[in-house]
């Protein structure tokens, strides 16, 4: 059982990256939840999810002390990583956060998402370097998989689709990188 | 049949839609938008109606309207929005027409906050509205059972002729789960209603109405209504028992909270305590059984709710005084972690063996 939490701040795609994650597992005849914390915020207000997958049947959909942390700004960075559990990972967009998570017993990748976005061609695809990041670091979904969602999301949108492949494909790399 | 990814209010919406409800009238209300919001693009699909009333006043009687023609029809709302409801749905119960209705519970009292919360128990268990009637209460934990107990509900109201109400924690607006779908049910398989004011063209008056002026009549729906509840009771009655059969403390929760708890039990069993969850299905009738037969092999119970404590009070009611019930909640939208379960599962015991 891998129990995710997506965070970050409202438009920068952390539901769709958790949505996309939990539809993968699900392709993948897994066990899946996707719960999405939500406050009176809308774009620019603070955004999280929490994204199980599992072999078993999932009892509690909350995940109180992470396995992986996904964190796309300072803020989530630093509200959620002292709740990783000791062993854990996280992956910080170090384009908008700085990567110090003062503790030791865990694995932080250290992603300039942003740029990579911008690299892939549309700084909107940030999620999909973050997705590609976490595919490398914990090997939790197939990649197959999360293009069939991105397929299915950007269906007749082939330029958005190639962007966001490209972008998870340069997420990958940057932890691979790093490993 | 494979499964789909669904929010746990969609989830609520194929329930409905796939069990023949074909008119759905409501207000827009967080945590629950995503139920009008996915009715007003699939109810026309089908042929069916769905009309955003002007208030929730409103939407309750054009429910009262519709079903009432004979048509399966829903309304959905969040707890301030459902308090507006009540008078409505005390006349519908009184008129003995099934329908269903939807409390996704946010936290009050008041217009209270948009988040999770179950703290109107006592509203749907034990009659929001004046008068001496019941609901039909269903209270789902998953996106499945969000599915299934509302096709359940449409069943079962149709059956007993006794509303039914889906009061499901706000956790269910935000959660989304696969969901094996039911098949789409033909309207044509779904049973005549011998009462329903369908347009009668010169056959005999049908009549549905909640004045019942002369008080031996009055008395004679009544007693009907309660003989109804007292045949519900022993025919409906849903529970979930996890691990009870050897367990020294049976933690207790409906809803979204009752799968926390079993995260719990099993974390506790780990570290050594013997531990269980009854999960009640149904809310009326209250699985009492349950709660009986579970006091004679536990020690303890512990209830927990997203309340200040009202499901607790139909638990010591049915445990009644064999076994210490202790309770814990959390309110304002907070929802307890597992290691506060732990922690007061722990405390809960050294509390019960102080008193022995």
């Amino acid at each position: 059982m891998i129990r995710i939490i997506f965070a970050g701040q409202g438009g920068q795609g952390v539901l769709s990256a958790g949505i996309m994650v939990a539809e993968s597992g699900l392709h993948e005849g897994r066990e899946v939840s996707f719960i999405a914390s939500y406050g009176p915020e809308m774009r620019g207000g603070t955004a999280n999810c929490s994204v199980i997958v599992s072999d078993d049947p999932i009892a509690s959909p909350l995940c109180s002390t992470p396995d992986v942390l996904v964190a796309l700004n300072g803020p989530s960075f630093h509200k959620f990583s002292p709740r990783v559990r000791s062993g854990g990972i996280i992956i910080v967009n170090g384009s908008m956060s700085d990567c110090y998570a003062g503790r030791d017993d865990v694995t932080v990748y250290d992603i300039p998402a942003n740029d990579l976005a911008h690299e892939a061609g549309d700084l909107r695809s940030v999620n999909s370097v973050m997705l590609g990041a976490l595919c490398a670091a914990t090997e939790l979904v197939r990649d197959k998989s999360i293009f069939n969602c991105m397929n299915e999301k950007f269906v007749g949108k082939p330029a958005l689709m190639e962007v966001n492949q490209k972008a998870f494909e340069l997420g990958k790399a940057a932890v691979q990188f790093q490993k | 049949m494979s499964k789909v990814l669904l929010h746990g209010t969609e989830a609520i919406c194929e329930g409905a839609i796939r069990n023949g409800c074909r008119a759905f009238f409501g207000y827009p209300i967080t945590p629950q938008n995503e139920v009008p919001e996915y009715m007003s693009v699939n109810m026309p699909k089908i042929g069916g109606v769905f009309l955003q009333a002007e208030s929730e006043v409103a939407a309750i009687n054009m429910v009262y309207g519709a079903a009432g023609s004979g048509t399966r029809s829903m309304t959905s709302s969040s707890s301030p929005g459902v308090s507006l409801k009540q008078e409505g749905i005390s006349y519908i119960s009184c008129a003995r027409i099934p329908c269903v209705i939807v409390n996704v519970m946010r936290a009050g009292p008041g217009l209270g906050g948009i988040l999770p919360a179950q703290g109107d128990y006592f509203q749907a268990v034990k009659g929001g509205g004046h008068g001496d009637y019941h609901l039909i209460v269903l209270a789902p934990s998953s996106a499945q059972e969000a599915c299934d107990l509302t096709y359940l509900a449409f069943d079962l109201s149709d059956k007993y002729r006794v509303p039914a109400m889906i009061l499901a924690d706000g956790m269910i607006g935000q959660l989304m789960e696969p969901v094996e779908l039911p098949p789409m049910r033909p309207l044509s398989d779904i049973p005549v209603k011998e009462w329903a004011t369908d347009g009668r063209f010169g056959k005999n008056r049908r009549i549905l109405n909640s004045l019942l002026i002369k008080p031996d009549e009055l008395e004679a729906q009544v007693n009907a209504l309660t003989a109804t509840y007292a045949e519900i009771a022993e025919k409906e009655t849903r529970v979930e028992n996890y691990r009870t059969e050897d367990a020294d403390i049976i933690l207790t929760a409906y809803g979204v909270v009752g799968r926390i708890l079993k995260s719990a039990a099993d974390e506790l069993r780990r570290q050594g305590i013997k531990a269980g969850v009854i999960r009640p299905i149904s809310l009326f009738p209250f699985p009492e059984k349950a709660y009986k037969d579970g006091a004679k092999t536990a020690k303890v119970f512990l209830d927990v709710e997203l309340s200040t404590g009202q499901m607790v009070e139909d638990v010591r009611l049915a445990v009644a005084g064999a076994k210490p019930v202790y309770f814990y909640g959390r309110t304002g939208g907070n929802v307890p972690e597992e290691s506060e379960i732990i922690e007061q599962a722990k405390l809960a015991i050294s509390r019960a063996e102080a008193e022995r």
